[in-house]
């Protein structure tokens, strides 16, 4: 910038800071109240520093749950999640990847009518359609189970339109290069297309990841089991509505646990997060 | 949109459309239908027979105080939660997109709330300000204030909107980051050898020039406080203290549980279909501005 300016910066810095800290300390005080007595918290003299409950109060949390009738370790609700969102992601990444293949790579009657059909559903997210959704998958027993937690969630609109973007960009000399080198079409969508695709596919399975961990109102409405809980569901049903039969250091390290594979996602595979983030909202 | 070199196969691109056609015919379009077709008919009291009624369900909605209350509160919601989150974020953008030493720091660390879930959120929060052990509420006491948002619905509105807000800075950040850095800095030494202050600068130079952008978040921050503070709200306040909390979705989904009239969830679900798709086609619309921009 042009004037410079000593005091701007150090204004800058900290108002920067004062921005991480807000948004820190909410989960601050989640991972305090983690390590810490749930009498002395409901008692509402919980401290702003770490208590000497961790290794107890997460113990518990994994491999047992909370005491009450209907505890459910949330190690369990956790892999429940990892299926979930495992197939959420792959299951998006892999039907929208053929069906934007077909579109752009072949010329067949109703092309156009199915590339549309596909695009409508982005106007019809599942708020929209809860209840009969909810009949369909009940209708076919899918109910409690993780195919029907995943697969109507598995259509994407936004990956089938990022990858034909994409595979519009591919230069046709390659199609022609495989083609005398004897290819058929699956042949050049497996040894050409995918391996070109592989970053679009990386981060679109960041976003799609921290996408699927994250359903709540689906697995809500679905899940009747105790172990077919995800664990964003888990969470809820720890918080009773008589406060205090809460056991709060056990909903804060389910929160803390909740928060860890989405943030740690974000965080270390940043630049392909931020990537998948700008690509899918285009 | 077409290619040039093209496969040549009758089949293979139907087989290869196939599972997603199948997904989104079966799971999409066939339970949209059905909320459409619902919403004209009415079931009678033991759910015997079911007679067509044109748009008596929708009527009756409209007539229904708790449910135009629920409007008036999303739209109210959805622009407060915009608003409050869309000018800290900016404010954030603005200083991160200064040259600081440390400015790839200060973007992880402010853009890894994006990755919380809602429910998650909802529990942070109402674990702070919880009416009796939260750890904030205790200051708010010993300031005086009679807060207690389990049973103050302003309180309680107050605070989802907080929080929502807060989950969406981070996303928010670092849209505003993308569009400051890719306004040329020449710009703004033009407009600094023009004699503008910093202040002027922003207001004349950088706030025009971040119109797309700004436009564009509004709108998913919309859509977003539509759909993704269900999360929030259901770990929160369950729409509670009475209804003070309620959103469209929250309704439909609640009003669902009790089980009660087929007819009239089914009129929710398509009022917001509708809405949905008035803020996709003005999503759309404007991104194809973005792209001529």
């Amino acid at each position: 910038m042009v004037e410079d300016e000593g005091i701007r910066r150090y204004v800058a810095h900290f108002i920067l800071w004062i921005g991480i800290a807000i948004v820190a300390f909410p989960v601050y005080i989640a991972i305090i109240a983690s390590t810490q007595d749930n009498a002395l918290i409901a008692n509402g003299q919980m401290s702003l520093l770490p208590g000497g409950h961790f290794f107890e109060v997460y113990y518990q949390t994994i491999f047992v749950g909370t005491s009450g009738s209907t505890r459910e370790p949330v190690g369990n609700m956790m892999l429940n999640s990892l299926v979930m969102a495992l197939a959420i992601a792959i299951g998006k990444i892999a039907i929208s990847i053929i069906s934007a293949y077909a579109i752009v790579y072949f010329r067949f009657p109703f092309r156009m009518s199915i590339f549309w059909i596909i695009f409508i559903t982005l106007m019809l997210p599942v708020e929209v359609r809860i209840y009969p959704t909810y009949k369909i998958v009940a209708d076919l027993h899918m109910l409690d189970s993780y195919a029907g937690l995943s697969l109507p969630l598995i259509a994407s609109a936004t990956a089938t339109l990022l990858f034909r973007q994409f595979f519009m960009t591919v230069p046709d000399e390659l199609l022609e290069a495989s083609r005398i080198d004897g290819a058929g079409p699956l042949r050049f969508f497996w040894d050409t297309l995918l391996p070109l695709s592989r970053t679009n596919m990386a981060a679109l399975f960041v976003i799609l990841f921290i996408l699927g961990w994250n359903q709540y109102l689906w697995p809500l409405l679905i899940t009747t089991r105790d172990d077919m809980q995800t664990i964003q569901v888990g969470i809820r049903k720890m918080i009773t509505t008589t406060d205090a039969l809460t056991e709060w250091p056990i909903v804060m390290a389910t929160a803390v646990l909740a928060m860890l594979p989405p943030v740690f996602v974000v965080v270390v595979m940043q630049k392909l997060f931020v990537r998948g983030l700008v690509e899918t909202e285009k | 949109m077409q290619k040039q070199a093209i496969f040549q196969s009758k089949l293979l691109p139907y087989a290869l459309v196939a599972p997603q056609l199948a997904i989104v015919l079966i799971f999409f379009y066939w339970p949209a239908l059905q909320a459409v077709i619902q919403s004209f008919l009415l079931q009678d009291a033991f759910g015997l027979s079911t007679s067509f009624v044109w748009f008596e369900n929708y009527i009756e909605l409209f007539r229904e105080p708790a449910y135009f209350e629920a409007v008036v509160r999303t739209f109210f919601f959805s622009f407060a939660i915009a608003i409050s989150s869309l000018s800290f974020a900016l404010l954030l953008a603005v200083m991160a997109d200064k040259p600081l030493r440390g400015s790839m720091l200060y973007r992880t660390l402010l853009i890894w709330p994006y990755a919380v879930a809602p429910p998650v959120v909802g529990v942070l929060w109402i674990f702070m300000l919880h009416p009796s052990l939260g750890v904030i509420s205790r200051y708010l006491r010993a300031a005086g204030v009679d807060w207690n948002p389990l049973l103050d619905g302003n309180q309680a509105a107050g605070l989802i909107i907080l929080s929502a807000a807060w989950k969406q800075i981070s996303y928010n950040f670092l849209f505003f980051l993308a569009g400051l850095q890719a306004i040329p800095k020449s710009v703004f030494e033009a407009a600094a050898i023009d004699g503008a202050r910093p202040m002027r600068r922003f207001w004349t130079v950088t706030f025009p020039l971040l119109s797309p952008t700004i436009f564009f978040l509004l709108v998913i921050n919309i859509v977003y406080a539509f759909f993704d503070t269900f999360g929030i709200i259901d770990t929160m306040t369950r729409g509670g203290p009475g209804t003070s909390t309620v959103t469209l979705v929250y309704k439909v989904y609640s009003d669902g549980l009790l089980g009660g009239n087929l007819g009239s969830s089914a009129a929710q679900s398509v009022v917001l279909m509708i809405m949905v798709i008035v803020l996709t086609g003005i999503q759309f619309r404007f991104v194809e501005r973005k792209v001529t921009y």
